[in-house]
């Protein structure tokens, strides 16, 4: 694996640190959205959708047992244009991870940092809480198997 | 003299000009407060309206000088709870045009008051075979309280259709109002499209069977006036926090026969004469169907709300929203994709819409970042949001302090959602 789930938060930190205003902010994790790896549509099953009032967001997810333990690799995406960019930074960050490093992750915080928090809070609205639940699940149901 | 306005509501054409906006405006403390850095452009009153100083006042003296419990005690706070509480409900009969105070009960909202009605008369009146009939822009709130009762009866759900335009289609409500019909529930206003739907036909229609009909006014009550004798219905709900009140107090109006008649709807003080482990003799309407402590300062603040709209004029309000429907129907004809959900000829302050191409979340999310609130999504509709072959939409809704350069900030950030996420 070539780098830490904090090597890629501090990575994700510097770019956003370019822009001032949230107009650029939005507009790049948009264009990080458009750069996300696309879904197989067969995918979009009712079972990989994540339940969100307004906006929709499917996640598959796999685990593959290496040598230094489970990794957790995910497929994602989302009707929306934001929403679609907030799924892409939690691929950046957890896709290819050892599940261990995903529960230890504080995401929130990284979300604070890049000034996306109050997404977080409007799951009812998008989703994205429970997505991050989702991945987690996964990551500890693979921890725990391994004796981790 | 009056002229009929987009909102199909008759106005007198010399009452706009006694109604200053900006005036208005300073009586709402929450209005005057930055977002974002930006000026608060509040359009989601049909979610919820914001609070006049009257009422926050109202509560607060209520809480500081006389809060009491009600109907029980002996004491001096105690008698002046009482009265405080049954001034709001005279106030509301008032607001209502209601023959008889015991026709005013205190709910939590209009959902309660729906799911009163469905669970008394409801269980009561429906049985097997039956039909509860409503209509396809129903909100939740007046679809899943009578969806349940017709499960549990063997009842069925009937739903009157409306056409492209969201407009409810008479020939059918006709049609649909069968000897098994038992009750009929319509919207009187619809949350999603702003329709305003002819219930005055539709209660003639229903009590030309012998069917009563709840009309939810959640959405009407507080853009223009109503008058229950007028309409001749036999229910109507309301809420408080839709009306510029508090949050946790509704009105159910019940004609007094018909709740005189209904078994109650919760057990427990307040809603009894005598209480044996034998035998429970209820209080009479509406006290029958307000058991336990109520929201007394809910009461209240609601009482002060009316007040405060009888002050300025419910008549004064529908003519000063229908101007600004007017004109936002006009500047959001030019922004370029928009597609209006909703295009009834009798609407009132609803602009409910999507832009090509575009999802509704992110359109929220750019106004929301322009210190714009919208309320984005399905309103808690899903059927008839449905019925427009769309998922969600973008829904602007007014309120009696709106104003037309707020209207013109909803369309630069419209304009602003397509630059940046086209």
């Amino acid at each position: 694996m070539s780098d830490t789930i904090q090597q890629r938060a501090a990575e994700l930190l510097e770019e956003f640190r370019l822009f001032d205003s949230w107009e650029d902010r939005y507009s790049y994790l948009m264009d990080l959205g458009r750069e996300l790896p696309p879904m197989d549509p067969a995918d979009k099953t009712e079972e990989n959708r994540v339940q969100g009032c307004q906006s929709q967001v499917w996640i598959k997810g796999s685990v593959c047992c290496t040598a230094e333990g489970p990794i957790v690799t995910f497929d994602a995406d989302s009707d929306s244009a934001i929403v679609k960019g907030l799924v892409a930074v939690l691929h950046r960050i957890y896709s290819g991870q050892p599940a261990r490093a995903i529960l230890e992750f504080n995401v929130a915080d990284l979300l604070q940092q890049l000034q996306l928090e109050e997404h977080l809070s409007m799951n009812r609205r998008n989703g994205l809480f429970s997505m991050i639940q989702r991945i987690k699940h996964l990551a500890a149901s693979q921890a725990v198997e391994t004796g981790g | 003299m009056s002229a009929t306005t987009l909102s199909g509501v008759d106005r007198p054409l010399t009452a706009l000009h006694s109604y200053d906006v900006h005036r208005v405006r300073q009586d709402f403390p929450i209005l005057s407060q930055t977002v974002r850095g930006k000026p608060l452009v509040y359009l989601d009153n049909a979610n919820t309206t914001q609070k006049p100083r009257a009422v926050i006042d109202a509560m607060h003296t209520f809480y500081e000088t006389c809060n009491a419990n009600i109907h029980r005690a002996t004491h001096y706070l105690g008698m002046q709870a009482d009265r405080a509480y049954e001034q709001g409900r005279e106030k509301v009969r008032c607001f209502l045009n209601a023959r008889h105070f015991e026709e005013i009960v205190f709910v939590r909202n209009a959902t309660e008051g729906i799911n009163l009605v469905a669970q008394t008369y409801g269980r009561v009146h429906v049985r097997e075979g039956d039909e509860v009939l409503i209509t396809a822009m129903e909100h939740h709130a007046n679809i899943v309280p009578w969806q349940m009762l017709c499960e549990e009866k063997g009842a069925h759900l009937r739903v009157i259709p409306i056409d492209d335009t969201g407009e409810l289609i008479l020939e059918e409500a006709e049609r649909l109002i069968t000897p098994r019909t038992r009750i009929v529930g319509i919207t009187h206003m619809s949350n999603a499209l702003g329709t305003i739907n002819p219930i005055e036909q539709v209660i003639a229609m229903a009590h030309a069977q012998g069917v009563p009909v709840l009309v939810d006014a959640a959405q009407s009550a507080y853009h223009f006036p109503i008058d229950v004798q007028a309409l001749d219905c036999d229910f109507l709900v309301f809420s408080g926090h839709k009306l510029y009140g508090p949050t946790g107090i509704g009105v159910l109006y019940g004609k007094k026969d018909l709740l005189e008649r209904m078994p109650p709807y919760m057990g427990g003080g307040d809603m009894i004469l005598s209480v044996t482990f034998e035998k429970t003799v209820y209080n009479d309407p509406p006290f029958k169907f307000e058991a336990g402590t109520p929201h007394i300062a809910g009461v209240v603040g609601l009482g002060a709300a009316i007040d405060y709209l009888t002050s300025l004029g419910m008549e004064n309000i529908a003519s000063h929203e229908a101007d600004l429907m007017e004109y936002g129907t006009q500047q959001l004809q030019e922004v370029p994709g928009l597609r209006m959900i909703g295009t009834a000829r009798r609407k009132a302050s609803v602009f409910s819409f999507t832009l090509e191409g575009l999802h509704p979340n992110d359109v929220g999310t750019v106004l929301d970042m322009e210190g714009i609130a919208v309320r984005t999504g399905q309103h808690c509709a899903h059927p008839v949001i449905h019925r427009f072959g769309v998922s969600a939409t973008v829904r602007a809704s007014l309120g009696c302090y709106n104003t037309r350069e707020e209207l013109d900030a909803l369309v630069c950030g419209l304009h602003k959602a397509r630059r940046l996420l086209s």
